[in-house]
């Protein structure tokens, strides 16, 4: 496990010696899946752009037809001027729901489905990415998790003293091959109206793929249809990873400044509150954390990585 | 040496200074982080630096004073046992006590807070400390080698003073006294005593400093020309496969702890208190609302309530009526235990849970009824949380535990001799009309039960949001089912006929069975359950307990599957 220095950590510290650990070659499905590196809007034509997926340097752009090209980085810069014509060791890559995937091995033809991306009375926006010093599983679960909402969203997720997490319905649907959280209902205080009078809100989760979360909220324009908020994981490293942050909205009213706003403000009250969390990637054996009723959907997604053999980000069951 | 995981020798590891009132400090030692508090008693608590939930560091939680609240999910410690005590996602639930986070030994003296990584060897100050004052010098941290940083304390002797090398990672230089609290493999920290305050304690604290900072550049430059040693690899101690497979209830049985009546005084006309001390160490955590069995003299067990605020656990204290009818049980605790007598105790169970997510609670007394209520209104006092509290009586000197409701901060009302009608109007306006999240509590005689339950229901309150306790089975049994037992260790089946119980007919066949008050409320009869569906009549389990349908008390309940398998 790799140790650094806690943030908080009391005294000043100045640069110690580092220790490197060892890395984890990921699991055959880690690597053959499409993983998410980029919003496509955010990447220039003709122009490099990096990032780190599995501990391995990439590097990005797009070509005239304003598709992406990606590759294995070796000395490229950010910004640096590049003809994609040139680029021949190129790895797969597909675009979905606004955002670039690609994949270290063979991945598969299609992406998990979001339908409602496709609606035409959406607003579909890409809300920006963040980075967090915690393996994207931990993020997932984070995502996937009521009880913090008062904690760590005071006011506008939850407001203390409401904090009971109802009873939900998971499981793990075969066919699909995802976890599905159903009937999870939260008070949720509405901020122009006194702490007593906040409405139960309704959100559906699935879990379609070990690094990605799709969330259902029930809209209050059109109570039969929801709002989706989807969470896209990049796996930089075993405890690093860069959250990607979709919406689909049936919401007129806002601009999509307010709506980025307040997406981007959610996830920057979790990731101090995840970057304490140790250990940073995510323990599948039971008995290493106390899980309770409200985290059924919790239990459901570790059971299901374990099941399917995903052994980056986690700290696997020993056999 | 090379450093250990298990080393049990006691370190510095932080200054007093460095927990000012209701901080936490995030501690390290070998490769350990910790989680250190002073409580408002004045405890410090040094505690593995992670909550058992989701690992969240708890010193970036709150301290209430008594409990530690993580940022995550809010769950809360108490102070000295770590045991959970709330957990806000299911806020009607009594959490299982099992869950405790892992505690270090402790020590505060010298101005420094000491810790080991276990308990294998006593506190031991280093030679001399007790004769003198000690003045702390400025920590500094390093990042080498914890051994490579006491040689290097070691060569800041004068030739003519040799270094006195001391057993830890201590060394003594003149009046200097130099400990090095090893952090992790390749960092330190060096803590120094002096003895005696300085006659210019600026002065001598920057030459100190100064000469420190040197060793430090020194030892770095060296560290860094050498390979990083490997970090410690702490493990994290799994938690029970009871904990770990949550949603099922396991009922504790059985354990009793050995107390000495430390006071016993008369709280209010007709009502004694007494603190129960622990012969050593503390007492384990208990909820608001929960109550112990005692286990009197001549064999009977009867419940009271615990009264205590937040992580107050050196004693318990209860409070008992001076029952003038000859009562067994309170009788022989009011006129026959002495302070300084044994007595035993049950571990804390809690059927009466404060919900902690309330706009409004409001807390009804009367009477020895006030005994939980009281320990409820001081867990709400140091969180902050609205309630209020009444208490009836029928003369002022009646009041119990008058000094203790005076000291809390809300809205705490006496009322005393009012006359039934009035009582009646009184609770109908305190409760008024029900809105989301308010929450009465009752405890007492049965008339007032009676009163507030019938008074909250008209006035729209649910069901829900009515609490109240039992200690004593009011309830007509209903004993018409016939049903099989299958007795799993004793290899028997036996048939229940309607109007016997399961511990009648067990007794029968010649089992030893124990038993005591027989009417389902003190659980000596507690039996585990592996098949059936139990028909639970008692008043000892608590909701969820009995939803678990893995325990039945035999002296009452029944099945209402046609057979029962008991591990018996
Ligand atoms: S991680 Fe501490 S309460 Fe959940
Ligand atoms: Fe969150």
């Amino acid at each position: 496990m790799r140790r650094t220095m806690p943030p908080n950590f009391p005294i000043p510290l100045h640069a110690p010696n580092r220790y490197s650990p060892p890395m984890t070659t990921p699991d055959p499905l880690t690597l053959n899946s499409w993983q998410v590196i980029a919003a496509l809007d955010e990447l220039p034509p003709g122009l490099v752009e990096r990032t780190i997926l599995l501990d391995t340097p990439l590097a990005m752009t797009r070509d005239r037809d304003g598709l992406p090209v990606v590759w294995r980085r070796t000395d490229e810069e950010t910004g640096d001027e590049i003809d994609p014509e040139t680029i021949f060791d190129r790895l797969p890559v597909t675009t979905g729901y606004g955002f670039v995937w690609t994949s270290l091995g063979t991945p598969p033809t299609d992406l998990f489905p979001i339908p409602e991306y496709a609606e035409p009375d959406r607003v579909n926006m890409s809300c920006g990415s963040i980075g967090i010093h915690v393996s994207a599983p931990r993020a997932v679960e984070n995502f996937l998790d009521m009880g913090h909402f008062p904690y760590v969203h005071t006011d506008i997720l939850g407001a203390e003293p409401h904090t009971e997490v109802k009873e939900y319905d998971v499981e793990v649907s075969e066919e699909r091959d995802e976890v599905l959280a159903t009937r999870c209902r939260f008070f949720q205080p509405r901020a122009a109206l006194s702490a007593t009078d906040g409405m139960e809100v309704e959100y559906v989760y699935r879990v379609p793929h070990p690094y990605c979360s799709v969330l259902y909220k029930s809209s209050p324009e059109a109570p039969e249809r929801r709002d989706v908020i989807a969470i896209f994981l990049q796996p930089v490293s075993e405890e690093r990873c860069r959250a990607h942050l979709l919406q689909s909205m049936i919401d007129s009213t806002s601009t999509i400044t307010e709506l980025r706003r307040f997406q981007q403000t959610i996830f920057g009250q979790d990731k101090p509150i995840l970057e304490n969390q140790y250990p940073k990637r995510l323990p599948l054996d039971p008995r290493s954390e106390t899980p309770i009723r409200a985290d059924k959907s919790a239990i459901a997604y570790r059971r299901w990585l374990s099941q399917k053999g995903v052994n980056y980000g986690v700290i696997p069951v020993a056999s | 040496m090379t450093l250990s995981l298990t080393d049990s020798t006691w370190y510095p590891i932080a200054s007093s200074d460095d927990l000012p009132f209701r901080h936490v400090y995030q501690g390290q030692l070998l490769g350990r982080e910790l989680a250190v508090w002073r409580a408002d008693d004045g405890n410090v608590n040094v505690w593995e630096n992670r909550c058992l939930h989701r690992g969240v560091r708890l010193s970036i939680g709150i301290n209430e004073g008594g409990e530690l609240k993580c940022q995550y999910h809010g769950w809360r410690y108490a102070n000295r046992s770590a045991g959970c005590t709330y957990i806000p996602a299911h806020p009607a639930d009594a959490p299982a006590r099992r869950i405790q986070n892992r505690t270090y030994p402790v020590r505060e003296a010298f101005g420094l807070i000491w810790s080991a990584a276990n308990d294998d060897q006593p506190f031991q100050p280093f030679p001399g400390a007790e004769t003198g004052e000690w003045f702390p010098l400025r920590p500094i941290p390093v990042n080498a080698a914890p051994e490579d940083v006491l040689a290097g304390l070691v060569t800041l002797a004068p030739d003519d003073q040799p270094a006195d090398i001391l057993p830890g990672l201590a060394v003594r230089l003149g009046a200097a006294h130099y400990f090095v609290q090893p952090v992790d493999s390749n960092r330190a920290v060096i803590r120094g005593l002096l003895q005696g305050q300085p006659e210019d304690a600026v002065t001598t604290l920057r030459s100190y400093n100064e000469t420190l900072t040197k060793l430090r550049d020194r030892l770095e430059r060296a560290a860094r020309k050498k390979p990083a040693p490997e970090p410690l690899q702490p493990s994290f101690e799994q938690v029970s496969v009871d904990l770990a497979t949550m949603p099922d209830i396991a009922i504790p049985r059985g354990n009793t702890i050995t107390v000495v009546v430390k006071r016993k005084w008369a709280s209010a006309d007709g009502i004694i208190g007494f603190e129960l001390a622990p012969r050593e160490g503390h007492l384990p955590t208990f909820q608001p609302g929960a109550h112990i069995d005692v286990h009197l003299p001549n064999g009977l067990i009867r419940q009271y309530s615990i009264t205590n605020g937040p992580g107050e656990l050196l004693s318990y204290i209860i409070g008992v009526k001076a029952e003038s009818a000859g009562k067994g049980g309170s009788k022989i605790l009011v006129e026959s235990v002495r302070e300084g007598d044994l007595l035993s105790i049950s571990e804390p169970r809690n059927n009466f849970p404060l919900r902690r997510d309330a706009v409004r609670t409001v807390l009804i007394a009367a009477g020895i009824g006030i005994t939980p209520l009281l320990s409820m209104a001081r867990f709400l006092d140091k969180s902050s949380l609205p309630y209020e509290l009444h208490y009836f009586t029928r003369l002022g000197e009646h009041i119990a535990f008058r000094p203790e409701l005076e000291a809390l901060h809300g809205k705490v009302q006496f009322h005393t001799g009012l006359a039934r009608p009035e009582i009646a109007q009184t609770i109908s306006q305190t409760l008024g009309e029900w809105s989301h999240a308010q929450h009465v509590y009752v405890c007492g005689p049965s008339a007032l039960l009676e009163s507030v339950r019938v008074t909250a229901a008209t006035q729209g309150w649910p069901e829900e949001s009515i609490h109240f306790e039992y200690f004593k089975n009011d309830k007509v049994i209903d004993d018409s089912s016939s049903f099989e037992v299958e007795l799993a260790r004793s290899a028997m089946t036996l048939q229940v006929p309607a109007g016997k119980t399961i511990l009648e007919v067990m007794r029968e066949a010649g089992l030893q069975v124990p038993s005591s008050c027989e009417q389902g409320a003190c659980g000596t009869c507690l039996t585990g359950v592996i098949e059936g569906e139990c028909d639970h009549q008692d008043v000892y389990l608590n909701d969820t307990e009995k939803r678990a349908n893995t325990a039945i008390l035999t002296c009452v309940s029944r099945a209402k599957s046609a057979r029962l398998v008991l591990d018996i």
